[in-house]
C-alpha cells in the first residue's frame, strides 16, 4: 500500500495552491491578457506534482535524473510559472513580467527561455509526444525517473494526441504518467458541444492505458492516483481528473469567456480576496 | 550509376548509430523504403516504429532529443516536411532540439507514386524555420558524410534524400564541409548552382558548354542552409550571371536561396530551372526529369538565355 499524504501535508499543498492561484490571478492581470480559466483548474495538480512528487531542483534544473513535466496545454504557462515560482525557479516579482517583451515567461511555455520549463509547448496536441520521448528515453538509459503530462480536455481533439496515445501503449511507457484537465469548457463553450472527446476514460483504457478517475481538486485523490500510477506496469496511467476552470475564483468558474480573458485591476483585487489566506 | 542517397543513408546511419549510442533510430512504417531497417537490422533495441503517423513520429523525437538522445526519424519527404511542418517548427526548431529529419523520396523521383507523393516545396519550407539546417547530398558519398555531419552537429537537420539512383560525383574521399559550397568546375561566363540530383546534370551541362566556347563554373551546394553566401557572392561578381537547378519547386527553394544572396550583394542576371509551380505526375523518373524541364539539356538552354541577359 503506497504512503499516503498526512492531513498537515495536505494543508501545506492546500496553502500553495490557494499561494500559486493568487499569482495567476495577478500576473495575467499585469499582462493583460493570457489563460486564468484553464491554469485555476490545474493548480492542484501541479502542486501536487512539483511538491509531493517530482524529483526536481531549482539548483540543478538539467539534471539528467530528474522527474519532467510536460505542459501539454500550454496556454495555461501562469499555473507552471507560479508553481516554478513557488518551487524556487524563479522570483516571484519576474512573475508579473508574463507575456512582456524580454521576459522568460513567454505566453506559453519555452524550454530555452525558462529553467524548469522540460518542454516548449502551446500548439495544442504536441506535448503527449514529446513526454513519450522522453520515457522512452529513461527507459533506455535504464533510469527510473517518471514524466508527468497534463493535457487539456479540448486538446484531446487534436488528432495527435491519439497518435501518441497509441504509441504509449503500444510501447508499453509506464513511466508516463498523463492528466487530463476535465474541466468541461474550451474557447467556444462546453467541449460536449463544441466537438464532444466524450468519453475520456473509455478512449485512453481503447488505446492500451490504466485509467483513474479523481477530482481535481482533491490534493489527497491526486496523490494517491499518481501512487497508484507508479505500480503500475507495463502500461501507461491516464489520471482523467475532473477540475473546475477558474476553480478558486466564484466569478470565473464554469464560465467559458474566462480561457483567455484577463482580470481588470478592480476585478483582480475582488478575486485575490477570495484566494486569501 | 551510384546509388541513391537513400541507399547511402541506411548503410550510414547503421555504421553511425554503432559509434553513437545515443543515436535512435524513428520510422513511420516506411523502413523498407526510407533504409532505415538496415540501422534497424545492426541495432534493434535503438528502433521504434511509430506507425503512420508522422506528427508522433516528430514530437517523440523532440522528447527523445530533450532527454540527451540524438534521434533520426525518417518517412517520405512529403510527410516530413508536409504533414509534420508544425510539429517539426514548434516541438523540434523552436526549442532547437537535436532531431535530424532524413526524408526520403523527396521530389518528382518518387515517380510512378505521383503528385500526392511527389514533395517540391519541401526545402522552401524547412529552410524557412529558424534554427533549421537543410542539407541536400548530391549522390551516396556526400550522403554518407552529411549523414556522419548530422549525427554529431548540435541542433535540428533536415536531410533530403532521393528514391532513385545517381551517378557517383565523389569517391570515398570525400570531406563534407558544411555551409561550403564544391566547387566542380571553374569558369568565367556564368555560374551553374545546383543541388541534389541536380548537381549530375549541371556538370554535363557545363561540359557542353564548353564544348561551344562557354565557360561555365559549377556548384554543388549541398547545404541550403546556411547556404554558402561568399560562394555564391563570389560566382555573381566573377562570372557575371547564374543559372541554378533543383528538383524542387523554383518558388522557396535553393534558386530562391541564392537570389536573395545575390540581390543583396552583387545583382546579376539568373535563371532558375525547377519545377515551374506546378504540381507533378506519375511516370517513370527519367520522364518525369524530361517532361518537366530538369534535364542536362534544359541547363544548357537556361545558361544561354542567362548569358543573353548579360
Amino acid at each position: 500500500m503506497a504512503e499516503k499524504l498526512t492531513a498537515e501535508q495536505v494543508t501545506q499543498l492546500e496553502d500553495r495552491a490557494r499561494s500559486v492561484r493568487r499569482n495567476i490571478v495577478k500576473m495575467v492581470t499585469e499582462a493583460n491578457s493570457g489563460h486564468p480559466g484553464g491554469s485555476l483548474s490545474a493548480a492542484d495538480i501541479l502542486v501536487t506534482l512539483y511538491f509531493a512528487e517530482m524529483k526536481v531542483d531549482p539548483k540543478n534544473p538539467n539534471d539528467p535524473e530528474r522527474d519532467r513535466f510536460v505542459l501539454c496545454k500550454g496556454h495555461a504557462a501562469p499555473v507552471l510559472y507560479a508553481t516554478l515560482c513557488e518551487k524556487g525557479f524563479l522570483p516571484e516579482e519576474e512573475l508579473l513580467t508574463l507575456r512582456k517583451i524580454n521576459s522568460r515567461l513567454q505566453g506559453h511555455p519555452s524550454m530555452k527561455d525558462l529553467p524548469g520549463v522540460d518542454m516548449s509547448t502551446g500548439s495544442l496536441g504536441q506535448g503527449l509526444s514529446a513526454a513519450n520521448g522522453m520515457a522512452l528515453a529513461s527507459k533506455l538509459d535504464g533510469r527510473s525517473n517518471r514524466i508527468f503530462a497534463v493535457l487539456g480536455d479540448g486538446e484531446l481533439e487534436e488528432g495527435m494526441v491519439w497518435e501518441a496515445a497509441m504509441f504509449a501503449g503500444h510501447y508499453k511507457l509506464d513511466n508516463v504518467t498523463a492528466f487530463v484537465d476535465f474541466n468541461g469548457l474550451q474557447i467556444d463553450g462546453p467541449v460536449a458541444e463544441v466537438m464532444s472527446p466524450l468519453p475520456i476514460p473509455e478512449k485512453w483504457a481503447a488505446f492500451g492505458w490504466n485509467v483513474i478517475e479523481i477530482d481535481g481538486h482533491d490534493i489527497n485523490a491526486i496523490y494517491d492516483a499518481i501512487q497508484t500510477a507508479k505500480t503500475v506496469k507495463g502500461q501507461p496511467t491516464v489520471i482523467v481528473a475532473h477540475t473546475v476552470k477558474g476553480k478558486g475564483v466564484c466569478q470565473m468558474e464554469n464560465v467559458a469567456d474566462w480561457h483567455g480573458k484577463a482580470p481588470t485591476k478592480e476585478e483582480c483585487q475582488l478575486f485575490l480576496g477570495e484566494l486569501d489566506d | 550509376m551510384g546509388k541513391a542517397t537513400r541507399e547511402a543513408y541506411g548503410d550510414a546511419l547503421r555504421d553511425v548509430g554503432a559509434e553513437l549510442k545515443d543515436i535512435v533510430v524513428l520510422d513511420a512504417d516506411l523502413s523498407k523504403s526510407t533504409k532505415t531497417n538496415v540501422f534497424a537490422k545492426a541495432h534493434p533495441e535503438r528502433f521504434f516504429n511509430v506507425g503512420i503517423a508522422e506528427q508522433n513520429l516528430m514530437g517523440t523525437a523532440a522528447g527523445l532529443a530533450a532527454a540527451g538522445k540524438i534521434p533520426f526519424v525518417s518517412t517520405f519527404a512529403m510527410f516530413a516536411a508536409g504533414r509534420a511542418f508544425e510539429q517539426v517548427r514548434n516541438s523540434i526548431c523552436y526549442p532547437k532540439l537535436n532531431v535530424k529529419i532524413a526524408a526520403t523520396h523527396a521530389g518528382l523521383t518518387v515517380g510512378e507514386d505521383g503528385a500526392s507523393h511527389q514533395a517540391i516545396e519541401d526545402i522552401s519550407l524547412m529552410r524557412s524555420i529558424p534554427n533549421m539546417t537543410v542539407i541536400v547530398p548530391a549522390d551516396a558519398a556526400e550522403a554518407r558524410r552529411a549523414v556522419e555531419f548530422a549525427a554529431k552537429y548540435k541542433g535540428p537537420v533536415y536531410l533530403r534524400l532521393g528514391r532513385s539512383s545517381v551517378p557517383d560525383l565523389f569517391d570515398d574521399s570525400y570531406v563534407f564541409e558544411h555551409g561550403k559550397a564544391v566547387q566542380l568546375a571553374d569558369g568565367t561566363d556564368l555560374t551553374i548552382i545546383a543541388t541534389g540530383i541536380m548537381v549530375a546534370p549541371a556538370k554535363k551541362a557545363a561540359e557542353e558548354l564548353a564544348a561551344e566556347g562557354i565557360k561555365a563554373r559549377v556548384l554543388n551546394i549541398h547545404t541550403i542552409k546556411p547556404i554558402d553566401k561568399d560562394a555564391v557572392a563570389k560566382a555573381a561578381k566573377e562570372t557575371g550571371a547564374i543559372v541554378t537547378c533543383e528538383e524542387h519547386s523554383v518558388i522557396g527553394g535553393l534558386g530562391s536561396a541564392v537570389a536573395e544572396v545575390v540581390v543583396e550583394t552583387t545583382p546579376v542576371p539568373m535563371e532558375r530551372v525547377g519545377v515551374k509551380d506546378t504540381f507533378g505526375e506519375s511516370g517513370k523518373p527519367d520522364e518525369l526529369l524530361k517532361k518537366y524541364n530538369l534535364t542536362t539539356a534544359d541547363i544548357v538552354k537556361a545558361a544561354k538565355v542567362v548569358l543573353a541577359r548579360k
